[in-house]
């Protein structure tokens, strides 16, 4: 077995709002990413993959507040460590992240090498030429022309601009990098080139392992080795890639993996099956199983009692009172 | 060419759009033709630029186009005056791209609702069968009127906002509709409510859609007809089986390899 | 709405911003409610008198007197009295007849006055010493003695028939006054002004007048700025280019320029604070003009907008419906910014001697002109400017806080 690069156990992070109501958008998530693996996450808006990949980090700052659990990267404790070294000696080298619209926070007045002069500064001493030999280098390595240093964000189309962005975030070589949709704002064109890029990384050993998170399932199961699905800031599926796509379990993965639209044969004639009703309110969730008021295989005891992750082995789990028979009977007859 | 055939409900010849001029002068569309048959879904398919939304515009009259001529019926379309756009707009409706924008956030749902109705006429009706209409139209697209009432759009999330959206082309019953991007924005799983609920307009009002889109997925999905559209101009159109399963021209190749796949390998190399 | 203005009452800045001025608005409402003279009226025939209690001296004399016995009360009157100058001439006379220098201190008044006492002779001959000089101290003794007498001062009445002086009451120096007995006293926390004026109550006035024509000459400023706006902004074309024009032109002439030339060819006479308020207003309608432009422009391919469109709605709707409320709160903004630079324009105008005219009311600027015509600053007499300054100065400062406020509420991204 591989090294583990990130392992995080039973991993709780809430929100505060201005009403002083606590709001835990990651609830018990644990999981485990070992040397040159990648992670999909996926789930539906407000579900809270964004937040678990900003918690994962190990910096929090208000309204979002670590609550317990811990987080271990390459052996290292970073759950409970001091902000500031988190900052320091954690972000950017160990662990980087790349936000949602990363691409358009880049600030417009300055050039893209200005950045990255400000990455390595924020660690070690370096000549501006130093540190222009290093970033042409990295640059030539992941297919970006040598003259996008001396430019200014705007000049950039929008798939550049996000190719630029993890480029200036891999640096520093983290051994996990989390990317929250990288894609979602850009064409099909410019989708292809931003995960070839980021398939390249990890051939060229940039970055260890990935954390891909996204809502598009058709591009999950083409990037990452494992998938988890998340509902309602709870793990309801963990699964290989491959299983998850074709062999879902949780009703709620199932009706993810309906909704996959591709331009393939055969896909005008099969039914997608939508989910209807909308997520539960994370201020106040449900007790039982929070899927339980959009799920059709409902069963009165669903909405009493909690419903715990089921390990099944070969890393599988998912989170359902029904066994992997009776869901799959379930499915075919559907 | 303005076709003769009776079924035409709109069409468009020699459609240009430049903006701009001398050094900066683009030509956003380019000559285009086009003809929409009643009840049919038609996909007009490019990247970001191409100029879908250019020519969707120029269609819906919000934009005057530089050149060419747009007939609604066979007849060319008229909109000089405030009058006579207001019934084109009668015929001819739209959803957008980004339904957060698309939304006066000072006005409650039940006032864009209300104003659907006064369009079509039904500005006297006593209340209760407004509120009929209204319920009628949330149903149709799966969401509770009793429950929207005096809520604001933002309160909503993003695909129930576009599911809105849908009951108000329900309430104005345009003949055609179009769908400028309406699932871009949102989440994968709401999507195919969406794109369900746009051929449901087809299938149950006979409605015209016009659905603009740069994921060739999506339009081999929901269309007919496709056309794909590169830089203004459009380079292949045809029967979505024809276009997309058995694609001639290189560009449509391009679209069509740049969709993740599931069923088929999906060729990194060719970026 | 109400969640709005809730959020805008959480914002730190705009809280203080808020209070200061609705306390300046208070006293200004208030004030002449409880003290109703005229803001104008001369009360002092003299100028710049200080700060101060002012005890009538005809009342205090008929008012009852009590005899207080306090130990150092004629130190400190002698101490007051004996100045500087008296001092240093003493120590002269002293050290001339030959008192060493170490045994005299000037400081300590007792001791020099004991001194003087057993040494003072005028018949002595000092060398050296002017006749007009033995004169000055041969005075300067006498009031020392008067100073120190115990004797009652008879205050005399002329009788009107006689012409003789008729003794009507004595007083001694251990006698007081109730200030509380005397009719008038006059309490003039910020002294009078060049005119002999109750700073105080014009001050108040100023501020109430200097308010309204920094309202007026916003709201004219902000309606004109943001009709053009809209109208430029929406409709685009021809009509933009016309305005944008006309915008451009009075960008470019400095508007302060043109509010000297346009108050002085007005002239004096026909100048009212409600005139000058209007002037200012016609003048600086620019910036929020290009400013709301500029929202109207980005707001226009909004898809609510062509969704309004589509709904058949007509041009007047959609402005007054879909794109006035988005540029609301910075209308509301760039107005508090516009009513504190109108009041600046008025000072700024009144100092030139070109507010409005003098002879009604008192405005901010009115006062700093006369404070200036009269040097008040070169004599000294803060009471007649700094007042005034600190009031424009909290007025500006507290609208300019409220603007901030906004800012960070209507804008998030300035948010910390």
């Amino acid at each position: 077995m591989s090294k583990v690069m990130l392992e995080v156990n039973e991993l709780t992070t809430k929100y505060i709002t201005r009403f002083q109501e606590n709001i835990y958008a990651v609830d018990h998530v644990s999981l485990k990413v070992e040397e040159g693996k990648s992670l999909g996450i996926a789930g539906e808006s407000g579900c809270g993959k964004s937040t678990l990949a900003l918690s994962l980090m190990g910096y929090y700052f208000p309204p979002l507040h670590y609550t317990s659990g811990e987080i271990i990267i390459d052996g290292q404790k970073i759950s409970g460590m001091d902000p500031d070294k988190v900052r320091k000696s954690v972000l950017g080298q160990e662990i980087a992240y790349i936000p949602q619209a990363a691409m358009n926070a880049l600030n417009p007045t300055q050039k893209v090498i200005h950045f990255i002069e400000d990455v390595i500064r924020e660690h070690e001493p370096a000549t501006k030429r130093e540190i222009y030999e290093r970033a042409k280098e990295l640059f030539e390595t992941v297919g970006l022309p040598e003259s996008t240093l001396q430019k200014y964000p705007v000049e950039l189309s929008g798939g550049m601009k996000q190719r630029t962005v993890i480029a200036i975030a891999v640096l520093l070589s983290p051994k996990v990098l989390i990317a929250d949709e990288p894609t979602s704002a850009l064409d099909v064109t410019s989708q292809k080139k931003v995960i070839k890029m980021i398939k390249q990384l990890m051939e060229y050993g940039l970055i260890d392992s990935l954390i891909f998170i996204t809502h598009e399932l058709p591009l999950l199961y083409n990037v990452t080795d494992d998938i988890m699905v998340m509902y309602a800031g709870q793990i309801v599926e963990k699964a290989a890639t491959e299983e998850a796509v074709f062999d879902p379990l949780h009703p709620y993965a199932k009706g993810l993996m309906g909704s996959i639209i591709v331009p393939e044969e055969g896909v005008r004639e099969h039914e997608l099956t939508a989910i209807p009703g909308v997520p539960p309110n994370l201020k106040d969730p449900p007790s039982g199983c929070r899927f339980a008021a959009r799920c059709q295989y409902v069963q009165p005891r669903c909405k009493t009692r909690s419903v715990a992750l089921r390990e099944v082995g070969g890393g599988r789990a998912y989170r359902c009172i029904f066994s992997e028979e009776v869901l799959r009977e379930a499915y075919k007859d559907a | 060419m303005p076709d003769e055939k009776s079924n035409i409900c709109l069409s468009a010849s020699g459609l240009t759009k430049v903006f701009g001029s001398g050094r900066t002068k683009t030509v956003a569309v380019d000559h285009v033709d086009i003809s929409l048959c009643e009840g049919e879904v038609v996909s007009i398919v490019g990247e970001s630029g191409s100029g879908k939304t250019t020519l969707a515009k120029m269609l819906l009259g919000l934009l005057s186009p530089t050149e060419g001529e747009v007939y609604f019926q066979g007849k060319p379309r008229d909109i000089s005056s405030h009058k006579k756009r207001k019934e084109y707009w009668k015929n001819i409706q739209a959803i957008f791209q980004d339904p957060f924008s698309s939304y006066n956030i000072f006005h409650k749902i039940d006032s864009v609702l209300l104003d659907c109705i006064n369009m079509r006429g039904g500005r006297h009706l006593p209340y209760e069968e407004k509120v009929e209409m209204m319920t009628e139209a949330c149903s149709f697209v799966n969401l509770k009127f009793d429950e929207l009432t005096n809520k604001y759009p933002f309160e909503l999330s993003g695909g129930q906002m576009q599911r809105l959206m849908i009951a108000r082309i329900f309430l104005l019953d345009p003949k055609i509709l179009v769908a400028d991007e309406p699932t871009s924005m949102i989440d994968a799983c709401s999507r195919a409510t969406i794109l369900d609920m746009l051929m449901q307009l087809r299938d149950d009002i006979g409605m015209t859609v016009i659905f603009i889109t740069h994921d060739i997925g999506l339009a081999y999905y929901v269309s007919d007809n496709v056309y794909i559209m590169e830089q203004g101009v459009f380079v292949e159109s045809g029967s979505a089986d024809d276009v997309i399963l058995h694609p001639k021209e290189p560009y449509t190749q391009r679209l069509i390899s740049d969709v993740p796949k599931i069923y088929e390998e999906w060729d990194l190399s060719t970026v | 709405m109400r969640h709005t203005i809730r959020q805008v009452f959480q914002s730190g800045k705009f809280v203080v911003g808020f209070a200061i001025f609705i306390v300046i608005l208070l006293i200004v409402i208030i004030y002449p409610l409880i003290i109703p003279d005229p803001p104008l009226a001369i009360i002092g025939q003299g100028t710049f008198f200080e700060p101060g209690i002012y005890v009538n001296v005809y009342d205090s004399m008929v008012a009852p007197k009590y005899t207080l016995n306090l130990d150092n009360a004629a130190t400190k009157r002698i101490a007051s009295r004996l100045k500087d100058e008296d001092r240093l001439a003493m120590k002269e006379w002293l050290m001339a007849i030959g008192i060493a220098e170490a045994e005299i201190d000037i400081e300590n008044t007792e001791q020099l006055l004991t001194l003087w006492e057993t040494h003072y002779d005028p018949q002595a001959k000092i060398s050296g010493m002017t006749n007009a000089r033995r004169n000055y101290y041969i005075r300067l003794n006498d009031s020392l003695e008067g100073l120190l007498s115990t004797e009652r001062a008879i205050i005399a009445a002329e009788n009107a028939e006689t012409g003789d002086l008729e003794e009507i009451d004595s007083v001694t120096q251990s006698e007081y006054v109730n200030i509380n007995q005397v009719a008038n006293v006059r309490f003039l926390p910020l002294g009078t002004d060049n005119f002999g004026r109750d700073v105080l109550t014009e001050l108040i006035t100023a501020t109430r007048v200097s308010l309204k024509i920094g309202f007026v000459a916003g709201t004219i400023a902000t309606l004109i700025g943001l009709t053009l706006g809209l109208v430029a902004g929406y409709i685009g074309g021809m009509v933009d280019d016309v305005i944008m024009f006309v915008t451009n032109l009075f960008t470019v002439i400095p508007s302060f320029v043109l509010l000297i030339l346009i108050s002085f060819s007005i002239g004096q006479e026909q100048r009212g604070a409600v005139t000058v308020a209007v002037v200012i207003g016609f003048t600086s309608w620019v910036w929020t003009a290009r400013a709301v432009r500029a929202q109207v422009v980005s707001l226009r391919h909004r898809d609510h907008v062509n969704l309004s469109k589509l709904s058949g709605h007509s041009i007047a709707y959609i402005i007054f419906a879909d794109i006035l409320p988005y540029i609301a709160s910075y209308v509301v903004m760039a107005m508090i910014l516009q009513i504190s630079s109108g009041i600046l324009s008025e000072a700024g105008l009144s100092i030139l001697g070109l507010g409005p005219r003098t002879t009604e009311v008192p405005t901010l600027g009115l006062m700093m002109n006369w404070a200036m015509i009269y040097q008040a600053h070169v004599l000294g007499k803060w009471w007649a400017y700094l007042p005034v300054l600190i009031t424009i100065a909290l007025i500006t400062f507290s609208m300019n806080l409220m603007n901030t406020g906004l800012d960070q509420v209507f804008n998030p991204a300035l948010r910390e």
